[in-house]
């Protein structure tokens, strides 16, 4: 059975993939339905949904339209729920290889200083280091990273710990082969699955993250972003209810996609764990 | 003793597998029965069915096995018709049984005694304290030593046999008229496995209850069974008493395995002057030390305690030895996945021992080693080309060169130049096994160590593979440390062999000597237990 097709036998994963897809489509879409700039102020505030023609979702406090600010937003949320996740890979991936592999005093030293990570709580160091480096997307993206990757250390250790005293790999060692290829060649191919798993779900995190920050007002002051909506909206949610609760859909419904693909690829990846399940 | 009226009655049992599985049906048309007090034996090799009738009587049939046709009767009752608690109330009250594993088959975080009182509880059988002394008094008759303290063991402080016997006294609880044992010495050391197979015999003539054995092992039917019934593809090929079978086997397939059986017949000896050895084993040691903790001390496992020996070029030396003898240990010494804390391994010259770090890896294409278990010797993402081209391009080799090679090799091993684009799992077992000899071939090696390199196979597999690196023997002149738990298979293809029990050599000398006439006592006991001899001996 092809890859796909185990991955459409979660009918949850394809209705997440779908969301995925619109969601991806309306980053993309976002400057040529709305080419202006989501900050600008083009009505009258507190426009409910539907009162005005061209204004579906109503506008905020000072008159943008929430519409615009929920299509770009897609876009930041999307990028930086990316790329912080890829940074965490980045961090997680070899330091776990590494300390997994050699184990010994060389697992130790690394796995203290994981832990050392692990101690402080993740939302209080993200504030922390977004508040030291200044709020930007780049000092956004680097403070997720940074709280995100010890579990993925952990997890390629764990991996890396389990496969190393395989026969294949031992094999390896005997032809002569060198750590470094042992490593890249011989046991991280084997670990992909549960890291691809991990990294689906660690871009929910880093969206929900993300939106965190900006609620708290320590998100860039340059984009618009869906937690940064909702914390602008907080004062009036009585009043204008609309401006918090698209943006919170539309959090919910990424995370929400995110996940069911997560478990989807696990799936599609552990064929047998799947057919054990059903 | 044998009043044949059948206790168990399989009729026309057909079992069909899910779609997409390799064949349609896991047992197709299978009819026997067991009478009370005889032991009939199930034998096939691996994916025969052999478990599954087992598996319908239990009601454990694994998910999306179905039963098509046919029934199984036992005293009367159609047991594929019945509810899943009505057949909870039969097992272990009126069918017992034991598993291959007694590790995994038992509570590791319970004592003994209570996993036994257990059974007894499940079917709301006597007092608590009454519970107590019959479990006592069973571990007493499986010949447990010590039952008193055993009652109060954890599974982990026994050893494999004892973990069996208790397994055995659990399934014989509350005296079932019939006892169903999946391959229960399979994971057991020969000398533990003659031990509970008699026991078996014992218990079963005592209480005269039909045993259903399911093995792979034609020794072992020979120990223990009254009738046979020999299984391929899911369905009986031959079915009779164990002398008709045995000695007259009428279907061409049952010759066929009792051929493939390492005999006692010994070929004859090699060579004749030694010349200087290529591989010079000198008081080597390891000791493996477990981590101290905070509450408990550093524990020590001799597993090699000065051992020497000598290999010349062309030779091939056998290792025999139980689990925890410390041959496996000695294997991974000498291709140095082990270091050795003392002793010297010296290959033509070379102190292979004391090399460390990159010397250690350039010198590494010298020793080879062919791995034991043909499923997780293999990376599952590396297709079977590219693995045995992956030696010689870590030696310097160029890529295109090397899958040349990897062409001409997997030809040698019978296998064809084909095989190089394909996946590991393609492949049954006996044909990766022949992959893992051409990637140790690949490197042309002056040494291969053989770690159990044919245990994991059928014996019909197993005897290709055997002939195969005689084959290669011949053809190359390879020199080959052959590490084996199976005196017969190191009779069979080794020139020297040599014993060992707890880290130390028992016995060395040639393949004639150590098996026609072994000087120490441990060798005639590993030799007595192997399955089947006696009644071999009476053939010849």
């Amino acid at each position: 059975m092809s890859f796909f097709a185990r991955f459409a036998q979660n009918r949850g994963a394809l209705v997440g993939l779908a969301i995925l897809l619109a969601i991806v489509l309306m980053a993309i879409l976002a400057p040529l339905l709305y080419p202006e700039s989501p900050w600008r102020m083009v009505q009258r505030p507190f426009l409910a949904p539907m009162e005005v023609e061209g204004f579906w979702l109503g506008t905020d406090t000072m008159g943008r339209d929430v519409a615009a600010g929920l299509m770009h937003g897609a876009w930041v949320s999307l990028l930086i729920g990316l790329i912080s996740t890829t940074v965490a890979l980045l961090i997680g991936v070899p330091l776990g290889a590494v300390a997994g592999y050699y184990g010994g005093l060389i697992d130790d030293a690394l796995m203290r200083f994981t832990e050392f990570f692990q101690t402080i709580p993740n939302f209080a160091l993200a504030i922390v280091l977004v508040a030291i480096m200044q709020p930007s997307v780049v000092s956004i993206v680097l403070a997720i990273a940074i709280v995100s990757w010890p579990p993925v250390a952990r997890l390629v250790r764990a991996e890396f710990m389990s496969l190393r005293h395989r026969e294949y790999v031992e094999a390896a060692r005997l032809v002569g082969q060198t750590n470094r290829t042992i490593i890249l060649k011989q046991i991280l191919p084997n670990t992909l699955s549960p890291i691809i798993v991990l990294a689906s779900l660690m871009v929910a995190t880093a969206i929900l993250l993300e939106s965190a920050l900006s609620f708290l007002g320590l998100g860039d002051p340059n984009v618009m972003s869906w937690g940064y909506m909702i914390g602008a909206a907080r004062t009036v949610i009585r009043q204008a209810w609309w401006l918090s609760f698209f943006p919170g859909v539309a959090i919910l419904l990424t995370v929400l996609a995110l996940n069911l693909v997560g478990e989807g690829l696990d799936d599609a990846l552990n064929p047998k764990l799947a057919r054990e399940r059903s | 003793m044998n009043d044949n009226t059948p206790v168990l009655s399989i009729r026309g049992l057909t079992l069909a597998l899910p779609q997409g599985a390799d064949r349609d049906y896991a047992v197709e048309d299978v009819s026997y029965d067991v009478a009370r007090g005889e032991i009939m034996c199930v034998v096939g090799e691996s994916g025969s069915g052999k478990s599954m009738a087992a598996n319908a009587v239990m009601g454990l049939l694994p998910k999306g096995v179905r039963p098509t046709a046919g029934e199984v009767l036992f005293d009367g009752q159609d047991l594929l018709a019945l509810s899943e608690k009505q057949h909870r109330k039969l097992r272990g009250l009126r069918i017992g049984m034991i598993f291959q594993e007694p590790m995994t088959a038992l509570n590791p975080l319970m004592r003994v005694g209570a996993q036994i009182a257990e059974v007894f509880e499940a079917h709301g059988k006597y007092t608590s304290r009454e519970r107590q002394a019959r479990a006592l008094a069973l571990l007493e008759e499986v010949g447990i030593p010590q039952p008193d303290r055993a009652i109060r063991a954890y599974p982990f402080q026994l050893s494999g046999g004892q973990r069996q016997r208790v397994m055995i006294a659990m399934a014989l609880a509350l005296e079932p008229e019939l006892l169903i044992a999946d391959e229960p010495t399979t994971a057991l050391d020969v000398t533990t496995q003659a031990q509970i197979l008699e026991l078996i015999r014992d218990l079963q003539q005592q209480r005269g209850m039909a045993v259903m054995f399911i093995t792979h092992d034609f020794g072992v039917v020979a120990e223990v069974a009254t009738r046979v019934c020999v299984m391929r593809y899911g369905r009986i090929v031959e079915l009779g008493t164990a002398d008709e079978v045995l000695d007259n086997p009428r279907h061409e397939y049952t010759r066929a395995l009792l051929e493939a059986i390492p005999s006692n017949v010994i070929p004859e000896a090699r060579g004749g002057e030694r010349p200087t050895p290529l591989l010079e084993v000198r008081n080597l040691n390891k000791i493996f030390r477990s981590r101290s903790g905070l509450f408990k001390p550093a524990r020590e496992v001799r597993a090699l305690d000065d051992v020497s020996f000598t290999l010349a070029p062309g030779e091939t030396v056998g290792i025999v030895g139980e689990s925890g003898s410390g041959k496996s240990t000695l294997g991974r010494c000498v291709v140095r996945l082990e270091r050795p804390d003392s002793g010297t391994l010296a290959l033509a010259g070379t102190d292979f021992s004391s090399l460390r770090g990159d010397a250690l890896r350039r010198e590494r294409h010298r020793v080879q080693m062919i791995f034991q278990d043909p499923y997780a010797s293999l990376n599952p993402r590396h297709r079977v080309g590219y693995a045995i081209a992956q030696g010689p391009m870590a030696n310097g080799v160029p890529r295109a060169k090397a899958m040349r090679q990897a062409e001409e090799l997997l030809e040698l091993v019978g296998l064809g130049a084909v095989a190089v684009d394909r996946f590991p799992h393609e492949f049954s077992g006996g044909q990766r096994q022949r992959i893992g000899i051409a990637r140790a071939l690949a490197l042309n090696p002056e040494l291969i160590v053989a770690d159990e390199a044919v245990s994991a196979l059928d014996v019909s597999i197993q005897a290709q593979v055997l002939a195969l690196l005689e084959e290669l023997k011949q053809k190359l002149s390879l020199s080959l440390l052959f590490i084996t738990h199976d005196l017969r298979v190191a009779a069979q293809i080794c020139d020297t062999i040599i014993v060992m029990q707890q880290g130390r050599i028992v016995e060395q000398g040639t393949a004639q000597e150590v098996f026609l006439s072994p000087k120490e006592a441990y060798t005639k006991q590993l030799l007595e237990a192997i399955p089947g001899r006696a009644h071999e001996a009476a053939m010849a």
